[in-house]
Order: C-alpha cells, then structure tokens, then sequence
C-alpha cells in the first residue's frame, strides 16, 4: 500500500512538471524514477519510450504504465498511469472553469515561452546523458543518425523506425557487428 | 447517455492514436464533425490551452473537451477512456517483456531500439528548440539573419546549459527548479 502511494505520488510529480508532452517529461522522470527511486534504469527507460512509440496512446502514460508494472504489478500500472494524469485532470478542470482564454493571457504567454527555453536545455542534457547508454559502438552511431536525420526533415511515423530498427538490432547482432 | 458516448469516443481514440499526443488530434476533429459536441475553433483553443498547462497534451485535450461536453464529469470520463485501452495493452506488453526479457532476440532488438528511441527524443528536441529559440517565421518574412535569432532566449539557455552542466551546487537541482526560474525570467523579460 505505502509503495502503490509512493507511485501515485511520484508519478503525479512527474505529471505536473511535464511542459509540452512525453518527450519533455524525460528529464523529470530519469529524475524521480532512475535517481530518486530506482525503479527502473536509464536504458529501461529508453526500452519504453521505443515501446511506447508503437503501442496506442499518450507516451507519458505508457511509460508510467510499464514503470508501475515493474514495480508492483497489475494494479501499479494502473495506480502509476492515474498518478501521472490526475494533476493534468484537475488543473485543466480548473482553468475551463474559470479561465476561458488562458493561453491569450500576456504573463501566460511570456511564462511559457521562458519554460520551452528550459525544456530545450533539460532535453539537449537528456540526450548526452542516455548517449553513452544507447550509443556503444559504430552501428548504433548509424543508426541513431539515420533515425535522427530522417526524423527531423521527414514526416514518417516514428512506428516505422521503431520496428526497422529492432530487426536491424537482431540481424546486426547476428552478424557479429555488434560491440565493434 | 453522453457519458457513456464520451467514454466510447475517447476509448477509441486511445486504441487507435499511435505516437503520442498530437497523434490524438485528427480523431478529435473527427468526433467534432462527427457529435457536434464542440466546434473545430474550440478545438484550437483547447490546443493552445493543453500546450501551456502541464501534462501530456492528449490527456489535456481529453479532459478539455469533456469538461466542454459534460461538466467534471465528463473530464474525468473522457480521460479514464483515454487511457483504459493504453493500459490494457502496456500491462500485456510488460507480461511478455518480462517473459522474454533475457531471451538473445528481444535483446538484440532492444540493442537496434536504444538509439532509435534516442534519435527520435533528439529530432523531437531539436523541433523545440526552433520553436523556442529561434523566430522562422520572423526570418521568412524579413530575411535579415538578425531576425532569426531570438537573443533574450538563446541567452537564457546559454545560462541554463551552464548552471544544469557546469555549476556544481545548482546542478543537482531538480529540474522544476529551473523550469520555475525560467517562467519567472519569461514573464519578467516579456519574452
């Protein structure tokens, strides 16, 4: 009982500090997950992002789900994903209540455009840190380029890396390129 | 019963949006053609509110537009339908990557995932730092090289890459920390 709180608790943390959907949440959860409780590892945590690119739904709530499981099974998966939505839940209830033109407001828009700026920082330090974890030798420095390049000036479903990259992991390694 | 429909309509959303939040909008443009719950302006206003509220975009929209349709009520319905079908699958898909965790194939899959999973986080990065640090769309209009840099930004980020990487005593923080600090810089400095 006081481990499924100490998921809904950490997980609504994340929740509340993620500006600007799954990808943004990373840092903060490396954060809370990796370093504060050890639930998971950094490359575990990577192992879900690319599962939750090709499963339905928001990736946020895909990787509590995964993280929650882990940790305590079933019910929490379930008590973890509730965790990472419910601030969102109550502080857009919130502002559709009293606020119905909170994002022309100038403080909001001035405040948000300084939270992107950190947003960028957190994720560039995000990167260099899951770089060594993912990048470990010459074959996954292609293919971290291919789907890095390829993502940035084409619109192709993150599905199709996903999957064309887990076969080429499997004929790569068959082939002895692996570790070289 | 409305409720009932929105937690269908969201049901389906979840299972089929793939990839993410904005993955959800072209099935909430569909639902508004489809009910007449809310209109398609509404549905660019919710954008812009889901994009400044915290949490993950698609749930924002889910609970916006039930709060539209059907009160408190409807956030909440909206939302669990949200995520009930996503749940459901990643529960099954955590059974079996237990069970085959250690089996040589999904290793080396995983091993060809890893830096997919990284470039992919990189190349969503990089679309926010065009967003947030430079001024395209000002550029293309003026064409001056000036005008495509927003400087107060860059030079927020600049100070923020130094106190997250370098300063030993601020480095540790945790990052709402310097999320909070740059609100308050944002807001002071009008940007």
């Amino acid at each position: 009982m006081k481990l499924l709180w100490e998921l809904f608790c950490a997980f609504a943390r994340v929740g509340v500090m993620t500006f600007g959907g799954g990808y943004a949440m990373l840092p903060i959860l490396e954060r809370e997950v990796v370093d504060r409780h050890g639930w998971a590892t950094e490359e575990e945590l990577m192992d879900y992002y690319a599962v939750g690119q090709c499963t339905p739904g928001v990736i946020a709530v895909n990787v509590a789900t995964f993280v929650g499981f882990k940790i305590a099974g079933n019910i929490g998966g379930i008590v973890a994903s509730i965790g990472v939505v419910t601030p969102s839940v109550l502080i857009i209830m919130l502002i559709s209540s009293i606020l119905t033109n909170f994002a022309d407001v100038p403080a909001v828009k001035s405040a948000f455009a300084g939270i992107r700026v950190c947003v960028c920082v957190l994720i560039f330090n995000a990167v260099l840190k899951l770089w060594k974890k993912a990048v470990v030798d010459k074959a996954t420095l292609v293919l971290f380029l291919i789907v890095f390049v390829l993502s940035v000036f084409f619109k192709i479903s993150p599905v199709w890396f996903v999957v064309l990259c887990a076969a080429d992991g499997i004929a790569l390694t068959r082939m002895g390129v692996r570790g070289k | 019963m409305i409720l009932l429909r929105l937690f269908f309509e969201f049901f389906k959303t979840g299972l089929f949006a793939v990839g993410g939040g904005m993955a959800t909008l072209p099935f909430l443009y569909d639902i508004a053609e489809r009910t007449g719950w809310y209109t398609t302006e509404m549905l660019a206003d919710m954008i812009a509110v889901s994009e400044s509220t915290p949490g993950p975009i698609g749930v924002n929209m889910a609970t916006y537009v039930g709060y539209v349709t059907a009160g408190y009520a409807g956030s909440v319905i909206a939302t669990l339908g949200l995520i009930t079908p996503q749940i459901i699958v990643i529960l099954l898909v955590a059974r079996a990557m237990k069970a085959f965790r250690d089996h040589p194939l999904v290793d080396a899959g995983f091993y060809g995932l890893r830096p997919c999973s990284l470039g992919l986080i990189a190349a969503a990065g990089l679309l926010v730092v065009k967003l947030a640090l430079f001024n395209t769309g000002l550029y293309s209009e003026t064409g001056v090289l000036a005008d495509l840099f927003n400087v107060k930004a860059l030079a927020l980020a600049a100070v923020l890459l130094v106190c997250t990487r370098y300063v030993k005593k601020l480095k540790s923080l945790h990052p709402i920390v310097f999320i909070l600090a740059s609100a308050v810089v944002g807001i002071a400095f009008s940007f």
